[in-house]
């Protein structure tokens, strides 16, 4: 009886020993995975106006003198009048019909000069109808209407022979297709958010940039328009690298102030 | 008349003003942005930690490699060679010397600095723009120093979200099924790694079949599916402790374990009677709750990151292709009409898009389409590759990818692949052996 017992007993305990060694689940050891480790965020920026090191100091100085002497000589005057030069020379009849026009150029003014002749013996004519009084202040409003319009022709055409308000299409492709080779269009921006930075430009005639200035700033801290942020800094990285921008040669008036639109929205979305 | 010629000379005067030049930029380009990660500047002063692992002079460029191989594999940044820099790390450091970089053409710059302080790493990063000659960034970290590899993968994360405007993907896991030996007698093991392949680890000991690993959404846990004696078993298993847990047999077929965005419920298909369909089960009482119930085969369950819907793939139209339910089950609609067979329907984190395999003419593509089923993009075809899954930022996937045999039964192989959402950026992940089932960690460091 008791030998049966201790048998039993003894073959349970090999059975257990057995299982408790091969059974997986059991001899698992913990697994070694590095643990996750709480990383201390410290913002920094503020510390940041660090004094330069006396080295680089001088380094730097010399440098922006190098600068200065560098921005000096860009400021000097563009070759304008060899540009204005015709590239070939020109025909006989060419130069026949460039005086042509030179000569309808010198007439402009007179014919100007009999419009508004015209435009004062008609007032002249109106003044003196008796039968017509309450016509005539309406009519002498009439008039005063048409001479500021003339006044303007006027003043255009002794200007600068009328030019075009905006870029002729020729100047805006060129300045499109450079900035388009200069800006990199952040990839991970939300395509379904408006995507549109508008930058206000100053620019010099050489077209380097004097001022530029995000129209929608405030944009930037609002709630969830993190990204704009992010926009508008690749648009002015754009302009930055682009610099100087290819701008026409002449019509400086016209274009020193120049707003671009940066919009993303059409890339991404695809 | 004085009253008169002042208007005249005002009218004058705004002839002469011009209307402001409105120019409209609606392209620019996709080139990689080119930046300098110097390397970071090691105080010599600081004790060396580790004397048989990595010395302090060592980690600075260690920790800015690691940054330099992460910004670069994403396809968006261009990192200069080193050997182009004329500005030292400990004077980049303090203040970059912008006409420098301008001349390498670097247009954003990283700098750092990396001491010892009381037996702690202390890392400090800078960004820099070089063009506006500005910071745009600057950061300290403090941790134990074993951990510098996860410092540069924290930094690679905090300039990737500067520049783009979107949260990073490095400071991640991948975990997988690791497969070793002959096809007909694989063994296949549960690994995991960090997402630059780094720090490989192994879960299981390769005894049993395991499949489909999928993280919860803090990271720690991972539901997979393994057969015991022929029955398949879905486990949960604790990362950090190693504890495991058996959630449930199930009968017949079961696929593919998912768990819901609030890390709550584990969703999955399984057969009764002969009919897959789709349930969830409730983790802390354990209840089974049936999803769909149709004639047809449901499986490869997906929540959307808000937990309303569900895609699934189903052949209740005759072909397999992929539906959109709520998550109570309600609603069913189909959103693939497309020629081919769809499967493995993943919803991106950004909720925007829905990640797919399809099948097409004997070729295997991995894609995406929005939540409607609009905008079909096929993003990379071969021979055969499929489950696709998503990066933490909704800008990656990952798949795995299997090379044909030859007539000698020979040249197999299963590799870990990456795709960005551009379909140009496709990279293999590096993995000691095969490797299949890949599933994409959350962000570690948030």
């Amino acid at each position: 009886m008791y030998k049966n017992l201790a048998i039993s007993s003894g073959l349970h305990l090999i059975v257990i020993i057995i299982g408790t060694i091969s059974l997986p689940f059991l001899a698992k050891k913990p697994i070694d995975v590095p643990p996750i480790v709480s990383i201390e965020l410290i913002q920094i920026t503020d510390k940041t106006s660090i004094p330069f090191a006396p080295k680089a100091k001088k380094i730097i100085k010399k440098v922006k003198a190098k600068e200065q002497e560098r921005v000096v000589s860009e400021q000097a005057p563009p070759k304008k009048i060899k540009k204005e030069k015709p590239e070939a020379v020109p025909l006989p009849d060419q130069e026949i019909e460039k005086v042509e026009k030179i000569k309808e150029k010198k007439q402009n003014p007179e014919k100007i000069e009999t419009e508004v002749k015209q435009v004062s013996e008609f007032e002249k004519k109106e003044l003196f109808d008796p039968n017509s009084i309450a016509k005539l202040i309406d009519k002498s409003k009439e008039s005063f209407a048409e001479t500021t319009k003339t006044t303007n022709k006027i003043t255009q055409s002794q200007d600068k022979n009328i030019e075009p308000s905006g870029l002729t299409l020729n100047e805006e492709d060129a300045l499109k297709a450079q900035i388009f080779g200069c800006w990199s269009i952040p990839l991970g921006l939300p395509y379904n958010e408006n995507l549109l930075v508008r930058i206000k430009l100053q620019l010099k005639p050489d077209g380097t940039v004097i001022n530029s200035e995000i129209l929608d700033h405030a944009r930037m801290n609002k709630p969830g328009q993190g990204f704009y942020k992010v926009l508008a800094e690749s648009a002015l990285r754009a302009i930055r690298l682009c610099q100087p921008l290819r701008v026409p040669t002449t019509g400086y008036e016209r274009w020193k102030d120049m707003l671009l639109n940066f919009d993303a929205g059409e890339m991404l979305k695809g | 008349m004085k009253i008169i010629k002042f208007l005249i000379i005002i009218l004058i005067f705004q002839s002469k003003a011009y209307a402001l030049i409105e120019v409209d930029i609606t392209r620019g380009n996709l080139n990689p942005l080119p930046l300098a990660v110097s390397p970071l500047y090691s105080d010599k002063n600081s004790n060396l930690f580790s004397k048989k692992t990595l010395k302090i002079d060592e980690l600075g460029s260690e920790i800015s490699l690691i940054v330099e191989r992460n910004l670069k594999q994403t396809g968006l940044f261009n990192p200069l060679s080193k050997d182009a820099f004329l500005q030292k790390p400990d004077i980049a450091h303090l203040k970059p010397r912008f006409e420098d970089w301008n001349l390498i053409k670097a247009q954003a710059l990283i700098t750092g600095k990396v001491e010892v302080v009381e037996g702690k790493l202390r890392v400090e990063f800078r960004l820099w723009d070089v063009l506006a000659a500005k910071e745009m960034l600057a950061l300290a970290f403090t941790t134990v120093p074993t951990n510098w590899r996860r410092v540069g993968h924290i930094i690679s994360d905090k300039v990737y979200q500067r520049l783009t405007g979107e949260k990073g993907y490095f400071d991640t896991r991948i975990i997988y099924v690791s497969e070793e030996g002959p096809k007909t007698k694989r063994i296949k093991k549960l690994a995991i790694m960090d997402q630059d392949g780094f720090n490989l680890k192994y879960l299981t000991l390769g005894n049993e079949l395991v499949l489909t690993p999928r993280f919860n959404p803090t990271s720690q846990m991972v539901t997979y599916l393994s057969y015991f004696k022929n029955l398949p078993r879905v486990y949960l298993l604790d990362i950090e402790t190693g504890v495991q847990e058996v959630v449930g047999d199930f009968p017949g077929m079961t696929f593919a374990p998912r768990f819901s965005p609030d890390g709550k419920k584990i969703i999955m298909s399984f057969a009764t009677g002969g009919n897959s369909d789709i349930y969830t089960m409730d983790l802390e009482n354990r209840v089974v709750e049936r999803i769909t119930n149709h004639p047809s085969i449901d499986t490869s369950p997906s929540y959307s990151p808000d937990g309303k819907y569900i895609c699934f793939n189903s052949d209740r139209s005759g072909y397999q292709q992929i539906y959109v339910m709520k998550s109570d089950g309600s609603n069913v609609k189909r959103i693939s009409f497309g020629n081919g067979l769809y499967g493995t329907p993943v919803w991106s984190p950004r909720g925007d898009l829905i990640a797919f395999t399809k099948l097409h003419k004997g070729k295997f593509y991995i894609g995406v389409m929005r939540t409607d089923g609009k905008g079909e993009r096929l993003l990379t075809e071969n021979y055969y590759q499929e489950a696709p899954s998503w990066s933490p930022n909704g800008r990656v996937l990952i798949f795995y990818r299997e090379t044909k045999t030859d007539e000698k039964g020979e040249g197999f192989s299963a590799k870990l692949w990456s795709i960005d959402l551009t379909g140009y950026n496709e990279r293999q992940v590096i993995t000691k052996t095969d490797a299949s089932d890949p599933s994409w960690s959350s962000l570690l460091s948030n």
